[in-house]
């Protein structure tokens, strides 16, 4: 009766991930493809191929958290998604990001366009600094997280992530140099 | 604050999570589903074939366990779409989910 108890646990550990991870998978792939009907698409081949292959990654991540290799799928369902389609990433910040704590008028809207030249900003950064930087703000993930969806060292991730600010910051700062 | 820190805040502003849209949700749960009935229905034909040649006998019981465990993933996920329409996520709708399930099982248990 091992082998029934070992599928009864491993259904229930995996609805258990889906229900846990779902959103960060979504808000993921919505960040990282830039629109909803193909973020949608991304989530549910992530989820199904997870599926498939569960038994494996549970066995062999020692106890581990599964949320990095399930943000590995993503990534790499992403990158497909690119080189079939030559795409670049889209924002659409209207559904993606909404302030809502009150603000008086001018305020709002001086935050709602500093959210979107932030996101414009993020679009633009290499593929590995964006995906770095959706992981750790969007999806709240730490740098061993982080380099494990992206089969990196924790350092190389630590560097990585402080590139990219430092490279959105000086694009910000020249975009803002450029409007006055 | 630094212009560092003022970057990490706009990004944080900026890349909310979203929420994934309830059809989403359903289409995916469906699809989940799909997947764990197939499993089951695989081992139900195999059971059949099976049951043809009595050196089999022993493990055919044994695949009709877990052919309804197969079910059980499946189970979990549908207990959750019908918890969640009547009432909100959390704690509470979960362990009445897997109450559901502990009873589908036992159930399938019978029948088989």
């Amino acid at each position: 009766m091992e082998g029934v108890a070992d599928k009864q646990r491993l259904d229930r550990d995996f609805s258990e991930l889906y229900r846990t991870h779902l959103r960060d998978v979504y808000s993921y792939a919505y960040y990282r493809i830039g629109n909803h009907h193909d973020a949608e698409d991304l989530t549910e081949q992530t989820f199904l191929q997870a599926y498939r292959h569960f038994e494996r990654a549970q066995r062999e991540s020692n106890g581990r958290p599964l949320r990095p290799w399930l943000i590995r799928i993503a990534h790499n369902l992403a990158a497909n998604y690119y080189r079939d389609r030559s795409r670049r990433p889209q924002t659409q910040l209207d559904d993606a990001s909404v302030i809502s704590a009150p603000h008086p008028t001018e305020q709002l809207v001086e935050e709602r366009e500093e959210v979107k030249e932030v996101l414009a900003g993020v679009s633009n950064l290499p593929d590995d600094r964006r995906e770095a930087l959706i992981m750790r703000f969007a999806l709240d993930m730490d740098n061993r997280e982080i380099a494990r969806a992206l089969g990196r060292s924790e350092g190389a991730t630590k560097v990585l992530i402080h590139r990219a600010i430092k490279q959105l910051e000086q694009n910000l700062a020249e975009e803002a140099t450029a409007d006055e | 604050m630094s212009d560092v820190e003022r970057v990490e805040q706009l990004l944080r502003s900026a890349l909310r999570p979203i929420e994934p849209p309830e059809a989403l949700t359903d289409r995916l749960e469906r699809r989940l589903s799909e997947l764990t009935d197939a499993a089951a229905e695989e081992l139900a034909d195999w059971e059949i074939s099976a049951m043809s040649d009595p050196r089999n006998w022993g493990r055919t019981g044994a695949a009709v366990v877990v052919g309804s465990l197969a079910g059980g993933a499946l189970i979990v996920v549908r207990a959750r779409q019908q918890s969640k329409k009547r009432e909100a996520r959390g704690l509470r709708a979960l362990e009445r989910s897997m109450m559901d399930v502990a009873e589908q099982v036992e159930k399938r248990f019978r029948r088989s």
